[in-house]
C-alpha cells in the first residue's frame, strides 16, 4: 500500500484544539481553516487519451454491441462527457461466455499453473507501469480524489494481482487433499466505488485458480475496466480468459441469468445481492455476495483521540463515503462525547472538497446524479426524524455532483440514518457508556460488514474484536486492505471472502 | 399376568423442554402419534435457538468439545433403544462415533480454518472462524439417525443453535436423540427438534428472518422456492449430504472475521 492516506496529519496540526476553539470565536465564530488558499495543484490529464467509443472486450478483440444500442459515460465532476460505451445485452453476453468457455476448455484450465502464474505477475506489473495513466483515468470517470486512486486504488489492484498470482501454481497446499480444481467460467459484477480494485479483487484469484471471467464493471465507471483490457492484450493472455462486457443492471441480469456461467461474484447493494441469491435460486452455482454495510467506528474514552478523529474522517468521507465498509455510524463514549465532536468539527473545516484530480483535494465528487439524489434523501430523513447536522462551510464547484462532508448528532438507533446505508459522506453519532452498550448497539443492524475499534487497550480491542459481528474489525486504524487479508461480510452483507487464502475458494472446486 | 408397558408420549424439544405442538396437532409416523410441529413452534424454536446462542458460542473451545462427547457417552448408553429406531446396531455406532469424530474438532477448527496474513502494514492481521448464528436443518429421511447426526453436528461443532425438522417418516429416532441431548451437558436451546410435516414448516424455517443458515439436506419439493424465500436475509444455503464427515462440513456455517490489531510500542 502506498502512501499515508490514512492517519496522514491534518493538513494543519493541532497541539492546541482548544486554543484554536478559542481563536475561531474570538474571530466571530468564523473557522479559521476555511479561509485558507491553496495553489490549484492539478494532475495532467493528458495521460489518458480516450476513444470516442468503445466496443466489448470479447475472445481478445473488440465488438460492436448486437443491438448498437450505447450510452455515455462523463465525468461526474463537471458532467462532461467522456466517452460512448457499449450496452450488451444477452447476444453479447451469450458471445463472452461463449469465448469464455472456448478459453476455459482450450487452454487455460490445462496451462501449466507456473505459467497462469506468470500471466497474472505481467499484469501486476504492467498495472505499475501504468498506474499513473490508470489512477488519472480513476478519477476523472469516478471522481474520486486523485491522491487516493494514486495511492489506494493503483498500488492495492497491482498488489492483489502480485499476491494471487503467487498462488497459481501452489493451490494444492492451500487445500491439502481436497484436489482443488478451477470453476469453470465465473460471471463478475462489480460496482462503481473502485472500479479497477475490485475488478482486481475478483479477476485475480479467479484467474490464479485457474478459471476464464467475464466481467461486468458498473454502469457510471466503464472506463478502466476498458483500458484494462489493453494491459490484457500487453500481458498477452490468450484470447477469451477475460472477457469485458458493459452495460446497466440489464446486462448484469443476463449474466446472472446465463447457463453457461458457473460461478457468480458480485459486489453492490443488498436488495441487487438478495435479487440474484433469489435468480439463482435452485441452480446450484456457485455464488459470492459482498453487499452493504452501516459499520459502527466504536471510540472509547482511552482512545488517542487525534488518531481517532483522523480515523473517524477516514472512516466515512474517504472516497465520499461510497465505501461498503464505510464507518458510517460513530459510537462515541459519552464521557468524550463534547471533545470528540468539538474536534471532528473543526477536523471537517479543513477538508478540502474540490476538483477530483487536484492532488490537495480531500473529497472529491458524488459518482452519479442517482446517487447523489439518494443522499440528500437520506439527509432529508436525518433533519425530519430530528438529529442535528452540522456541515462545515464549504464552496462546491457549479457544475457536477457534490455533497458537503455531514455529520448528524443527536441520532437514536431507530432513524433511517442509523439503520440504511446511505453510501456517501454522511456521518451519523451517537452515545455509549459501557462496553456491553456499545456492542448492542453496534451490532444492531441487519448488516454485519466491518468495524472499528478505537481503544489504548490491547485486551479491550480484541474484546470487542470478539464480540462484534462484522466480518472485518480494524483497531486504531480504519477502511485499510490487503491482498493478504480475507474481506466479507456477515448476515446481510453477504456471504464469501475475498483476499487472502479464503478468497480462492469461492473459485475451486473440490473433491467431496 | 404380564405387565403392560408404559408408553412414551412423542413431543417437541424445544428450549431443552419437551412440549406438545402449540397447535394440539400429532400425525402418526412408526405406529406412534408424534407431535405435528405448527409455525407458531418453528417460531419458538428459532427463539430459543437465538436466546442460546451467546452461550453457546462463547464457550470455551475445549468445553464444547467436551460438551459434545458427553452427547456421545449419552447415546451410548441409549444404545439400544437408538437400534429399534434405526437400521440397527451398526448405523448407531456410526453415529456416535460420528458425535466423537467432531467433538474433536471444535478446538482445532481456528487452526485448520484461520490463519494469520502478513499484511503490509504495522498490523497483527489474523482471520479467525465464528459460528454465523442459527441454523436450520432439513433433516434426511434416511438414514433416520445418522442422517440427523450428520446434519446436527457441524453446525453445533462450530458453536451455531440449531432448529432441526426432524424425518417426517422417521421421527422416532430424533426424539430419542433429544433424550440423550437433554441428559447431556448441552444447553438447552442449542438444539431444537421438531417433528411435522417437512411441507408445512420448511417455508417458515427458510423465510425466517432471525435464522442465519439453512440446511436443505432433507428437503423434498421445490427447493428453488425454500432458496427464493432464504434470499430474503441472505441466509447461507447449504445441501448437506446425508452421510459424511468433514472440517469442511463445518466450515459452511462459519463466518470468517478478520481482525487488524495495531502493532506499535
Amino acid at each position: 500500500m502506498g502512501g499515508g492516506w490514512w492517519g496522514e496529519p491534518a493538513p494543519r496540526p493541532d497541539p492546541k484544539a482548544e486554543a484554536m476553539t478559542e481563536l475561531e470565536r474570538k474571530r466571530g465564530g468564523a473557522p479559521v481553516p476555511a479561509d485558507w488558499t491553496y495553489a490549484p495543484a492539478p494532475e495532467a490529464r493528458d495521460i489518458v487519451s480516450l476513444r470516442e467509443r468503445y466496443g466489448l472486450y470479447v475472445g481478445g478483440e473488440w465488438i460492436e454491441p448486437h443491438a448498437g444500442e450505447t450510452f455515455t459515460t462523463i465525468d461526474p465532476s463537471t458532467e462532461e462527457p467522456l466517452a460512448e460505451i457499449a450496452q450488451a445485452g444477452p447476444e453479447d453476453v451469450g458471445l463472452a461466455v461463449e469465448a469464455a468457455r472456448d478459453a476455459f476448455e482450450n487452454g487455460w484450465s490445462a496451462l501449466a499453473p507456473s505459467e497462469r502464474a506468470k500471466y497474472l505477475f505481467r499484469i501486476a506489473r504492467i498495472l505499475q507501469e501504468r498506474s499513473r495513466e490508470f489512477a488519472v483515468l480513476e478519477s476523472l470517470n469516478g471522481g474520486k480524489p486523485i491522491r487516493e486512486s494514486r495511492d489506494v486504488d493503483l498500488p492495492l489492484s497491482a498488489a492483489h494481482f502480485f499476491y494471487y498470482a503467487g498462488w497459481a501454481d501452489k493451490l494444492e497446499y492451500a487445500f491439502p487433499n481436497r484436489a482443488p480444481r478451477p470453476v469453470g467460467v465465473a460471471g463478475q459484477i462489480i460496482p462503481w466505488n473502485f472500479p479497477l480494485l475490485m475488478l482486481a479483487w475478483k479477476v485475480a484469484p479467479a484467474l490464479a485458480a485457474g478459471n476464464t471471467v467475464v466481467l461486468k464493471p458498473a454502469e457510471t465507471t466503464p472506463l478502466s475496466a476498458l483500458l484494462f483490457c489493453d494491459v490484457v492484450r500487453q500481458a498477452e493472455l490468450p484470447p477469451g480468459v477475460v472477457n469485458i462486457v458493459t452495460g446497466d443492471g440489464r446486462t448484469g441480469a443476463e449474466i446472472v441469468k446465463h447457463p453457461g456461467i458457473d460461478k457468480i461474484a458480485f459486489t453492490g447493494s443488498t436488495d441487487v445481492g438478495k435479487a440474484i441469491q433469489r435468480e439463482l435460486a435452485g441452480t446450484r452455482k456457485k455464488l459470492t455476495l459482498e453487499l452493504g454495510g452501516k459499520a459502527a467506528n466504536v471510540v472509547f474514552d482511552d482512545a488517542p483521540l487525534d488518531q481517532a478523529i483522523e480515523g473517524i474522517v477516514n472512516g466515512i468521507y474517504f472516497n465520499q463515503g461510497h465505501v461498503c465498509c464505510a464507518g458510517s455510524r460513530l459510537l462515541v463514549q459519552e464521557s468524550i462525547y463534547e471533545q470528540l465532536i468539538a474536534k471532528l468539527k473543526r477536523r471537517l473545516t479543513t477538508l478540502r472538497v474540490g476538483a477530483p484530480l487536484d492532488k490537495n483535494t480531500d473529497v472529491g465528487a458524488i459518482n452519479s446524479r442517482q446517487q447523489l439524489e439518494k443522499i440528500e434523501q437520506l439527509v432529508e430523513s436525518g433533519r425530519d426524524e430530528g438529529a442535528e447536522i452540522y456541515q462545515p462551510p464549504c464552496r462546491l464547484p457549479e457544475r457536477g455532483y457534490w455533497f458537503v462532508p455531514t455529520v448528524f448528532t443527536n441520532v437514536a438507533q431507530s432513524y433511517r440514518i442509523a439503520q440504511e446505508e446511505i453510501f456517501g459522506p454522511v456521518l451519523s453519532v451517537l452515545t455509549f457508556r459501557t462496553p456491553d452498550e456499545a456492542v448492542e448497539k453496534a451490532n444492531n443492524t441487519p448488516y454485519g460488514l466491518s468495524a472499528g475499534v478505537w481503544t489504548e487497550k490491547g485486551s479491550r480491542i480484541l474484546a470487542m474484536a470478539q464480540r462484534l459481528r462484522a466480518g472485518v474489525v480494524w483497531a486504531n486504524t480504519y477502511n485499510r486492505f490487503d491482498p493478504a487479508s480475507p474481506f466479507g461480510g456477515y448476515k446481510e452483507s453477504g456471504f464469501g471472502r475475498e483476499g487472502g487464502l479464503h478468497g480462492l475458494e469461492p473459485y475451486l472446486r473440490f473433491d467431496p | 399376568m404380564s405387565r403392560l408397558p408404559v408408553r412414551k408420549t412423542y413431543k417437541l424439544f424445544v428450549g431443552g423442554a419437551f412440549p406438545r405442538s402449540e397447535s394440539g396437532r400429532t400425525y402418526e409416523a412408526e405406529g406412534q402419534n408424534v407431535a405435528r410441529a405448527s409455525r407458531k413452534d418453528v417460531r419458538d424454536a428459532v427463539r430459543a435457538a437465538r436466546g442460546a446462542f451467546p452461550k453457546w458460542a462463547s464457550m470455551t473451545a475445549y468445553n464444547r468439545g467436551q460438551v459434545l462427547y458427553r452427547l456421545a457417552e449419552m447415546m451410548e448408553a441409549r444404545h439400544a433403544e437408538l437400534a429399534d429406531l434405526c437400521s440397527g446396531e451398526t448405523e448407531v455406532e456410526q453415529a456416535i462415533d460420528r458425535v466423537v469424530w467432531y467433538a474433536g474438532w471444535t478446538d482445532k477448527l481456528a487452526q485448520v480454518l484461520g490463519s494469520s496474513n502478513p499484511v503490509a502494514g504495522p498490523y497483527f492481521n489474523f482471520t479467525v472462524p465464528e459460528p454465523t448464528g442459527v441454523v436450520g436443518v432439513l433433516c434426511p429421511e434416511e438414514p433416520a439417525l445418522l442422517g440427523l447426526v450428520t446434519r446436527l453436528l457441524p453446525p453445533l461443532v462450530g458453536g451455531n443453535t440449531v432448529v432441526a425438522v426432524a424425518s417426517e417418516a422417521k421421527p422416532l429416532a430424533a426424539i430419542e436423540l433429544a433424550e440423550a441431548l437433554a441428559t447431556s451437558d448441552v444447553p438447552g436451546g442449542v438444539v431444537n427438534i421438531l417433528t411435522g410435516l417437512k411441507a408445512e414448516l420448511a417455508p417458515v424455517l427458510a423465510a425466517h428472518m432471525d435464522v442465519n443458515a439453512l440446511d436443505l439436506a432433507g428437503a423434498d419439493g421445490d427447493l428453488a422456492e425454500l432458496e427464493r424465500a432464504a434470499a430474503a436475509n441472505v441466509k447461507r444455503v447449504v445441501h448437506g449430504a446425508a452421510d459424511v464427515q468433514s472440517p469442511w462440513e463445518v466450515l459452511s456455517f462459519l463466518e470468517l472475521k478478520t481482525v487488524w490489531h495495531p502493532i506499535g510500542v
